[in-house]
């Protein structure tokens, strides 16, 4: 076990080095700097100064170490589009909204796809199931920024219930929450019918029909309880992708949280913006996929790391 | 199940059951298969839009007529006009060329990567084995869409870079379940059987691995189309996938962002189209996944 961790652990190491070196490198192969003539006309020397000033005058390999050095440190340089600021301190600052929306994503897909879910298990093979199992596959298959179009569309071009974008308000979470949710919710909705009807097919909740128990306590004591502890394992995976934001929901309404700013940072070319927002999401995901194969193998010792030939 | 019943009710006289294949059987139970049969309809008819894009489409995609910006939908202009006076019926059927060239690319790339890696490390072994399981690791936390976006910035938007930006993470599930697939069989009775009366390795590749390790590799296929005209959809309504004039459906919702209040028909239909063309695909690989391989419910 303690080998398997040390071994995930040094292929995620090299995981963040290639994506590290990957991005800078091609970040400073590609003509066109944030300080190119067209976009701030500068005297020579004065532009000689902000190179030196960013270390961009240094040959590409030491660039590379000393970023890594100082990323080590928690020291990411200075954003080019604010430069008042440090970049941990504007990602901390853009990813509050993110946050945000994420933690009101998270419960309200996960407690609705729940709900949905069990009534589809408790309900199957009528409408109801029918409804949910359609709204897993939209939820699945369409793209959040499709529905969330549709969403404006519906509540603020032909209700005038909802504005349309926008951040600050409690109603800019609304259309927000529901598409973000869609995905998610599906995939929580899914996996609880599955869980659901194993449950109520299994022997013990047989014997407690058995001895004559009702269908509530049934539901309620036995199936419940069971189908919804395996849940725990689909929550983790989900929390990095959802903590990180949607660019997609973000750009459709208008949210300046961490995706949005990405976008902009690709636009500007503002590298180190850029090269810490990557770092971080795959930071986040490596340590998450990591961790949720770890939680496997607590909830179900059936699932084996190590072992002989062709094991995984 | 209805397949087995037909077994116990026809017996061995059935004609028909002598040619029963894999292939018979599970183009059968597509077929009867209500969405994936309208999935497929779908497709065709998407794919025959993106092959006569020239002769069915009223107007070129690039014609502009800016008096005529921003019209309604009507008989002239069926989908109505965008903000510079471009037919957009027209512009979403050739959009269809455009996301099913990136769709089928994308997956072309994933298999030619992915198929041959795959295969070295599931018929090596070893070494080789090795330094594929240890890339795919390295792979699987490699945020691929965020560096797609980043590659395109640095590209510049075009169709074949919006292809390599996709493609070039997308052979990682290939070739992770090509290796696995070979794994499992080449330890299999069929197989060593065939080696023991002295089969060589490409008799024993063609004939005895290849068309068991087909059916998850076909269904990983048709659905990766979806995922990569997704990628191309997502690439292009953040702004960094394809350039002006060529339409992309992606493209078409984000310049409609802008204008949804009033000209709500721009943002419509383009939605509308993608939201087909997913279902549709998705409706198809879910239904070769039931037809080929019923064991099969995670890929």
């Amino acid at each position: 076990m303690g080998r398997y961790i040390l071994g995930r652990l040094a292929g995620l190491f090299s995981a963040f080095i290639l994506v590290s070196m990957l991005t800078f490198g091609l970040m400073h192969s590609v003509p066109g700097g944030p300080f190119d003539e067209e976009k701030q006309p500068l005297p020579p020397e004065a532009r000689a100064n902000i190179l030196r000033k960013y270390g961009l005058d240094k040959p590409i390999w030491e660039q590379y170490l000393r970023y890594m050095w100082n990323a080590a440190q928690f020291d990411f340089g200075i954003p080019f589009q604010s430069p008042t600021e440090t970049v941990t301190a504007l990602i901390a600052r853009v990813w509050q909204p993110t946050l945000q929306l994420a933690v009101v994503v998270i419960l309200f897909s996960y407690s609705m796809g729940m709900l949905f879910g069990i009534l589809a298990a408790i309900y199957q093979n009528t409408w109801i199931d029918y409804a949910v199992t359609a709204m897993a596959t939209l939820g699945f298959a369409v793209p959040s920024f499709v529905i969330g179009i549709w969403m404006i569309l519906i509540f603020s071009v032909t209700l005038h219930w909802l504005p349309t974008g926008g951040w600050g308000d409690p109603v800019h979470y609304i259309m927000p929450t529901l598409v973000y949710s869609a995905a998610p919710m599906a995939m929580v909705a899914r996996y609880t019918r599955v869980n659901m009807l194993e449950a109520l097919r299994a022997d013990y909740v047989r014997t407690a029909r058995a001895k004559g128990l009702g269908e509530r306590m049934i539901v309620l004591r036995h199936v419940l309880r069971n189908a919804l502890i395996p849940m725990i394992t689909v929550l983790g995976p989900m929390i990095p992708d959802i903590a990180t934001g949607s660019i997609f929901i973000e750009a459709t309404f208008r949210i300046p949280g961490l995706g949005r700013y990405f976008i902009t940072s690709t636009y500007t070319r503002d590298y180190p913006m850029i090269m810490a927002t990557i770092l971080l999401v795959a930071f986040l995901w490596g340590i998450t996929y990591l961790l949720s194969d770890l939680t496997y193998t607590f909830i179900d010792p059936r699932v084996r790391l190590t072992g002989g030939k062709g094991a995984k | 199940m209805s397949v087995n019943a037909a077994k116990l009710t026809n017996g061995p006289k059935d004609p028909a059951l002598k040619k029963r294949t894999l292939w018979r059987d599970a183009m059968r139970s597509f077929l009867k298969n209500r969405l994936a049969t309208a999935g497929l309809v779908i497709i065709l008819v998407f794919i025959f839009m993106a092959v006569f894009a020239d002769l069915i489409a009223p107007a070129p995609y690039y014609k502009s007529v800016l008096s005529d910006n921003l019209k309604p939908p009507s008989w002239q202009h069926l989908m109505g006009t965008d903000m510079v006076g471009r037919d957009l019926f027209s512009r979403i059927i050739y959009g269809a060329r455009t996301s099913l060239i990136v769709g089928f690319a994308v997956q072309g790339i994933a298999f030619l990567i992915g198929l041959p890696l795959g295969a070295l490390a599931g018929l090596r072994g070893g070494w080789a084995d090795f330094a594929v399981t240890r890339l795919l690791e390295v792979m699987t936390a490699f945020p691929s869409f965020l560096f797609a976006i980043f590659l395109m910035s640095i590209l510049g938007p075009s169709i074949p870079n919006v292809i390599l930006a996709i493609g070039i993470t997308s052979w990682i599930g290939v070739c992770r379940l090509t290796r696995a697939q070979l794994i499992a069989l080449r330890e299999r009775e069929f197989v060593v059987a065939a080696r023991s009366y002295g089969a060589d390795d490409a008799r024993v590749i063609i004939r005895h691995l290849l068309p068991h390790a087909l059916p998850p590799l076909i269904i990983m296929l048709a659905l990766g189309i979806p995922t990569a005209i997704f990628g191309e959809a997502g690439l292009s309504f953040l702004g960094v996938g394809i350039n002006d004039p060529i339409p992309s459906w992606g493209k078409m919702i984000s310049e409609s962002l802008g204008y949804l209040r009033v000209y709500w028909y721009m943002g419509l239909f383009p939605t509308l189209v993608i939201a087909l063309a997913m279902l549709g695909f998705n409706f198809v690989g879910d239904g070769l996944r039931d037809a080929l391989d019923p064991t099969m419910y995670n890929v």
